[in-house]
């Protein structure tokens, strides 16, 4: 598990910026999460109500947006999905790839009240 | 309700913590390296073999990660000049080093005395992947009693990868590891990897790790020279 840490970060960026904009509560909180990130919504929703508990973020529903593992084609350059473990080039079956996506982790935006 | 963009990286706290640490690094000339690598690999065993290679010529401290005991740091102890064990058990990370930790640990090491820290992260491929901790090299062993399948299940952890090391390929006659077709996988998702086979076992090819090694510390050594 390595989620806490991350959902620490979570809470103290959503804070900060609620507070610059003198909100009185946060409502939601949009995430980004790429497919390769290795990191588990299911888990950073865990350590959130425990973490969040007693702050302006304490209601706040997570929003999590999945970002697809885009791979590259080294040989011919196609932009494609990976699904799990096929990670060969539909159009040319070209093997070497390259991850253009998939890796984030971010907070997109916070709604507040 | 009012929408607010905030686009923020939530790695960021940790990254800037590695960022720091390789400026105390670099600072003392220490050249870092990340070994990562499923559990029973052959992490210590590779941190063993570098170490009795290269103490006549450097002077080489280890950064032990593991979920509980001191047993590697106690093989690594009389080896080393310096050992600092960190147990992630209790710690809100426990799959991973994460750069805090090494932020802590570099606090116990002689830094001006040390030229080559081998830091060995918690066995797992996956998690260790997401942190950085400040290192100048990330160093992933694979070894044949796993199966050659580790870089196509796990690509993330070897798309980052400066090397790649084949460990215990004295067992290549019990295996059915195909070296060939897992190279192949590891150059399709990482071309600038470099790839070892070696057998911490007999020392087999471990010349070969050192040498290297060797190479980009002078490297290194050039460019915080001049930085």
């Amino acid at each position: 598990m390595h989620e806490f840490g991350i959902t620490e970060s979570i809470v103290k960026i959503a804070l900060d910026k609620a507070k610059e904009v003198q909100a009185s509560e946060i409502t939601q909180i949009n995430l980004v999460v790429g497919e390769l990130s290795g990191f588990v919504p299911d888990c950073i929703q865990f350590y959130f109500d425990f973490l969040s508990k007693d702050t302006i973020a304490e209601k706040a529903a997570l929003q999590f947006e999945l970002a697809p593992a885009q791979l590259r084609c080294r040989s011919c350059s196609t932009i494609f999905h990976a699904k799990d473990s096929e990670w060969n080039c539909p159009e040319c079956h070209g093997q070497s790839v390259e991850i253009m996506g998939g890796r984030e982790l971010y907070i997109r935006s916070i709604e507040v009240e | 309700m009012k929408k607010i963009e905030v686009v923020q990286n939530i790695l960021e706290a940790n990254e800037s913590v590695a960022a720091r640490n390789q400026q105390l690094l670099d600072k003392h000339k220490v050249f870092t390296i990340n070994i990562m690598s499923a559990p029973g690999a052959g992490k210590t065993s590779l941190i063993l073999q570098t170490i009795a290679r290269l103490k006549n010529r450097l002077s080489i401290a280890v950064i032990e990660g593991d979920v509980a005991s001191t047993l590697d740091a106690e093989k690594v102890k009389n080896e080393a000049m310096e050992v600092v064990q960190i147990n992630t058990r209790n710690m809100p990370e426990s799959c991973t080093l994460i750069a805090a930790m090494i932020d802590q640990a570099l606090k116990d090491l002689p830094l001006e005395d040390v030229d080559l820290l081998l830091i060995e992260n918690v066995g797992n491929l996956i998690c260790p992947s997401e942190f950085a901790l400040g290192e100048h090299k990330r160093i992933v062993i694979s070894s044949l009693p796993e199966g050659d399948d580790k870089a196509t299940k796990y690509p993330v952890m070897f798309t980052d990868a400066d090397a790649v090391i084949i460990n215990k390929t004295d067992f290549l006659p019990y295996v059915d590891f195909d070296i060939p077709a897992f190279r192949h996988a590891v150059e399709s998702l990482n071309p600038k990897a470099r790839l070892f086979e070696l057998s911490c076992k007999t020392g087999v090819g471990v010349e070969n790790w050192c040498s290297w090694l060797l190479q980009e510390i002078e490297t290194y050594l050039l460019k915080v020279k001049f930085v």
